[in-house]
């Protein structure tokens, strides 16, 4: 009976083999966490402006040099990777979508619509 | 020491706090931040270069200000409510979830207070 508490109570996702499903799904909370932190950004850029031109200026510098951007572009990849996922999301929560296949071909669509969405966003920029 | 299984010792007890509201608020912010983000991301990266003026006037527009100012507040809710759930998965220690939980929310509402007050500064005052 001693073992009965020291049972494992969710899978070990060190032995299972990395599949679309589980990669896709630990990258939506990845990547939640990753905007979420990124708020700091968004706060940043905006209070920025909220400071007059000198401020704006000076932020415009700092998130335009080399490491900005790369900092934005993955950014902006978490966050159309998210929305794209949020979205399959939301399909499932209707009841649709749960079939292997359909499962497999969402997913594959949302990494594709992550990276056009991102491709577009800085052809736009 | 107990036979019975954690899940025995749970079932039956019933809902432990306020699980739906906060499912359903999720998705709710979820499906409105849909428009709002795609919106948002794309109407300022064709900003990118502008100067101070040209997105100050950008911001005093109405559907600009009322785009921004749902999108700061609907993504900070957002952001708070996947943060509870990710704090309450790994942080099984009651003392330090709770203070974790806090603190995040109190950031979370500093930073989304912030991020509106900004929006509307620039938008109201230039």
């Amino acid at each position: 009976m001693k073992n009965t508490q020291n049972r494992p109570m969710s899978p070990h996702l060190q032995i299972y083999k990395p599949q679309i499903t589980s990669v896709l799904s630990i990258l939506h909370r990845g990547t939640g966490i990753v905007l979420a932190v990124g708020t700091l950004l968004v706060t940043y850029w905006l209070s920025a402006l909220a400071g007059g031109v000198e401020t704006f200026n000076a932020a415009n510098a700092i998130l335009g040099s080399f490491l900005g951007k790369v900092v934005l572009f993955g950014w902006t990849w978490a966050l159309f990777y998210h929305l794209s996922n949020g979205i399959r999301h939301l399909m499932w929560d209707t009841g649709f979508g749960f079939d292997l296949p359909t499962v497999y071909l969402s997913g594959k669509i949302v990494v594709g619509a992550s990276f056009v969405l991102t491709v577009l966003l800085w052809i736009v920029a | 020491m107990s036979l019975l299984t954690p899940f025995k010792r749970a079932s039956g007890l019933g809902s432990t706090s306020d699980g739906v509201k906060h499912w359903w608020m999720q998705r709710m912010t979820a499906v409105a931040l849909v428009p709002l983000t795609l919106w948002v991301a794309f109407a300022v990266a064709s900003h990118v270069g502008a100067d101070y003026a040209t997105v100050a006037a950008w911001f005093a527009k109405p559907f600009t200000t009322t785009m921004l100012t749902l999108f700061v507040f609907t993504a900070f809710f957002h952001a708070s409510q996947g943060l509870t759930v990710v704090i309450e998965d790994y942080i099984h220690h009651d003392g330090v979830k709770v203070t974790a939980l806090v603190a995040m929310k109190l950031v979370l509402v500093l930073l989304g207070t912030s991020s509106i007050l900004s929006v509307l500064r620039v938008a109201f005052a230039g």
